[in-house]
């Protein structure tokens, strides 16, 4: 059985840095949420912690079992491909609904709904 | 190789994660991942999802680089804002670019793309006029933006069309 004290100094350093960069950056996505004004800017804060904080923290899993178990390890990347792949399906979701809210209140500050090139007539 | 597998490059990606999930190469792990992947490839012909064939595979390497640049640089660029929200607001902003594309496939990539750099995030693509609506958190390099984006549509386009 492998322990965490068994890391070479060198691995260890770099596995913190990597962990701590990464929860830095959630923590700035989390913080982004409190402190952005308007929704359309908030709607940008989650997506530091789902792309920067998760590939940074699966690095540093990925580098520390790597290392204990001498051998590589590769099924982190299936987690960051599986975060980046589904955060635009909720994403869109809230941008699009909160631009249907708006537009429905006609909201001097967004952008109106475009109007069709031609009639819609085969619809 | 069609007629065994409809969906060839599906099933070796799936057959891909399963020994990924299973982290292992074991015979019993390839042999259920052999059959996972071609029964789940039949059942994607159900679900008909849009054809494309992958050209120009050496372009895929560059755009994907470009990609994890762009998301290093932005990341920074958005804890910067974040952190200094209150001092100084950052001008956000909306903005539409003409995207020329019609595969779905290369849209549902450029949406992953643009979600995954921070600072841009997708809206609404009318489909009609091929243009995509995005809100910007830095809307002062609104150049910058729509170069990117143009970029990352012309080469989507090259590799998906």
């Amino acid at each position: 059985m492998s322990h965490l004290t068994d890391l070479p100094s060198w691995a260890a350093i770099a596995v913190c840095g990597l962990l701590l960069l990464g929860a830095a950056m959630t923590l700035i996505g989390s913080l982004g949420l409190l402190r952005l004004p308007s929704f359309y800017d908030r709607l940008h804060a989650p997506t530091i912690a789902t792309s920067g904080g998760t590939i940074l923290i699966c690095l540093a899993s990925m580098l520390c079992f790597a290392v204990l178990q001498s051998r590589w390890i590769f099924h982190e990347l299936l987690i960051i491909f599986f975060v980046i792949v589904t955060t635009p399906v909720t994403l869109m979701l809230l941008g699009q609904a909160a631009l249907y809210r708006d537009r429905v209140e006609n909201r001097a500050d967004v952008p109106r709904r475009p109007k069709p090139v031609a009639e819609p007539d085969t619809e | 190789m069609r007629a065994w597998l409809p969906y060839p490059l599906f099933s070796i990606a799936l057959f891909l994660m399963w020994l990924l999930l299973n982290q292992s190469v074991a015979p019993g792990s390839i042999i259920v991942g052999v059959f996972l992947s071609a029964l789940l490839g039949w059942v994607m012909v159900k679900l008909q999802p849009t054809r494309s064939r992958l050209h120009r595979l050496g372009l895929m390497g560059g755009l994907a680089l470009t990609v994890a640049a762009d998301i290093i640089r932005s990341n920074v660029a958005v804890a910067g804002i974040i952190l200094r929200a209150r001092g100084r607001p950052a001008n956000t902003g909306f903005m539409s670019v003409d995207v020329d594309l019609e595969n779905e496939n290369a849209l549902a990539l450029l949406a992953c793309i643009l979600t995954a750099t921070p600072g841009t995030a997708w809206l609404e693509y009318d489909r009609r006029r091929k243009s995509l609506l995005i809100h910007v958190l830095d809307i002062d390099n609104e150049d910058l933006w729509r170069r990117t984006v143009k970029r990352y549509a012309a080469g989507l386009k090259e590799i998906l069309e």
